[in-house]
């Protein structure tokens, strides 16, 4: 087996119903090793069903799934030896203490009682949990929680980790501590599978981004890839007079006007030099500018582009 | 590929280390466990001090307070083992709601090592319960007659009726959707079973109609073969029926658990 070639998660035409409801409607992804893709989606799209059919916690309806080189359906036990998984419901023991969950992990991967040990107090210091080591996980805040999740999830060296909206619920500090984390991951050469509904943490963290939607991708790409999706960037004067607009208007010959807004939208990056340069012409001809607002396209704009389309088409870029 | 994948099946180091868990669990929590021994005890000190001389009376055989404790603790021992099935289920169905079995699930771990955790485990403290409650009965005066070998095969037999009912409260717990509904569910074991059965009252003073039913269900077959081991009252076909009830409940609640612990989860 070529372990350089084998994408570390390969789907064809996935798909699951609960009932009547169908949750995903045949998805297809290949994500090379070594990588971190994000799988984003609102709420009810199917993300964490993805994750738990890929984590052999449920079983697909149809369709077929690799991970890590082996089928998740008829070699189970494989995958399993080769993940590893933060649930969006934090996957600890809250019943006894954070050094306790991690000595539970060690034994279960059948560690030698002194390399467990050792493992044990290296992830504490690592993920900041040493004074918190022998307190139940059950009075650990949400952020401790979460990294004493991913930590549990560490133990083993699992080649492929998912991560199921690791930061959801997390306060700006703790979803930062989190994404440092998710990036050092990467670096040891291990893939991350992660789901989120926030579009920064896909951009900020993400080699590959797919938008899942109804249960479909609907766009996938590298972020900015996605961001080309959508119209580009622009800066936008807004003018205190209608005579103001128009000479504007006439002097830069481009943009769109909007006569009511008394704004002129100018296309363009929002890049210093060419915001530098588009006030060097204003000032030449004296024309007053009230205020200038710059606009850049983010997954935001993907995001809705792609998500709020009534056919769920899918949109290819490269 | 080298990685060693271990196989589905019971593994002796996981189900040591899930046993470990449960014992954690139970040390660090144990109001429940103790609760579910005080209900026997309180029965026993009920039943032989309040009601002891009239039903001695009523048992017959020249009966008197002291003679109505021998015949009452081994009843009261069942009893014992039937109120352990709670804590049980309801440790089950809380514990499957966690996400840390769901974490398990993931891991190339035996997965039956989950569920026999729970078991050796609960059947543990209900050991503990057991002994706690023949302490007191000893306390007041219960004087059985066994020797050494009646000893043992009655705590071997209560051992393998335990080991039946917790299989099944593991099941119970299993098809439980909220830790209330998993605390009800044992409800006949725990208190129908124990009370319709010959723990208090020999089933001869019953109507015919539950006579039948209270004479064969599997309570009554164990609670005669413990109290012929211990008191030496005859035992008659209720000793293999006690040991036939056992096996099949413990395999029908073995079964019945691990399908239901296979199925994809809610």
């Amino acid at each position: 087996m070529n372990q350089t070639t084998t994408p570390a998660i390969e789907v064809t035409g996935l798909s699951k119903a609960y009932g009547d409801k169908v949750v995903l409607d045949g998805i297809d992804l290949s994500i090379p090793r070594g990588t971190i893709f994000s799988l984003l989606g609102p709420n009810g799209a199917g993300k964490t069903t993805t994750v738990q059919i890929l984590s052999t916690l449920i079983r697909a309806d149809a369709g077929e799934a690799r991970v890590a080189g082996h089928d998740v359906r008829e070699a189970a036990q494989s995958v399993r030896a080769a993940i590893g998984v933060t649930g969006q419901f934090s996957a600890v023991d809250q019943l006894i203490t954070g050094e306790e969950n991690l000595a539970l992990m060690a034994d279960l991967h059948h560690l030698p009682r002194a390399e467990g040990r050792r493992l044990t107090a290296e992830l504490l210091a690592r993920f900041d949990l040493v004074e918190a080591a022998r307190k139940p996980a059950a009075t650990y805040s949400g952020g401790m929680r979460r990294r004493l999740d991913i930590a549990m999830t560490l133990i083993g060296s699992p080649r492929v980790i998912f991560l199921d909206e690791p930061t959801t619920g997390l306060d700006p500090r703790s979803r930062h501590a989190v994404w440092r984390i998710v990036r050092e991951l990467v670096d040891g050469g291990v893939t991350v599978f992660l789901t989120t509904q926030y579009l920064e943490e896909a951009d900020q963290l993400a080699d590959r981004v797919a938008v899942l939607n109804g249960g479909r991708i609907v766009a996938e790409g590298t972020p900015d890839e996605l961001k080309r999706l959508v119209p580009g960037g622009h800066v936008r004067l807004r003018f205190l007079d209608p005579a103001e607009l128009d000479r504007a208007a006439r002097v830069l010959d481009l943009g769109l006007r909007d006569e009511e807004a008394l704004t002129l939208q100018v296309p363009g990056d929002g890049g210093v030099h060419t915001l530098r340069a588009l006030l060097d012409v204003l000032d030449a001809h004296g024309v007053a500018v009230d205020s200038l607002t710059v606009h850049t396209p983010d997954l935001d704009d993907v995001f809705f582009a792609v998500t709020g389309r009534p056919e769920h088409e899918k949109v290819q870029s490269r | 590929m080298s990685s060693a994948v271990q196989p589905a099946t019971p593994h002796l180091r996981d189900c040591l280390t899930m046993l470990r868990r449960n014992l954690l669990h139970a040390r660090r929590y144990p109001s429940m466990t103790l609760q579910v021994a005080l209900i026997p005890v309180f029965l026993l000190l009920l039943f032989v001090y309040v009601f002891g001389s009239a039903l001695g009376a009523g048992i017959g055989q020249g009966g008197d307070r002291p003679a109505y404790l021998a015949y009452l603790v081994p009843g009261i021992l069942l009893m014992t083992a039937g109120t352990g099935s709670v804590p049980t289920a309801v440790a089950v169905c809380t514990d499957m709601a966690e996400g840390i079995v769901a974490r398990f699930r993931t891991m190339a771990i035996s997965r039956a090592s989950i569920l026999v955790g729970h078991v050796v485990g609960s059947v543990l403290q209900t050991v503990v319960n057991l002994t706690l409650v023949t302490a007191v009965a000893l306390a007041i005066g219960f004087r059985p007659d066994a020797g050494p070998v009646e000893w043992l095969a009655a705590c071997g037999l209560l051992v393998l009726f335990v080991l039946a009912l917790t299989w099944l409260s593991v099941a119970l717990g299993l098809i439980s959707r909220t830790p209330e509904g998993a605390s009800n569910a044992p409800l006949p074991i725990s208190f129908l079973l124990p009370f319709v059965s010959s723990t208090f009252v020999p089933v001869g003073s019953m109507p015919s109609w539950i006579r039948w039913f209270a004479e064969y269900q599997p309570f009554t077959t164990v609670i005669e073969t413990v109290r012929g081991l211990l008191t030496g009252t005859p035992i008659g076909h209720n000793g293999w029926m006690a040991v036939a009830w056992s096996i099949a409940i413990a395999v029908l609640g073995l079964v019945w658990s691990l399908r239901l612990f296979d199925r994809d989860p809610r």
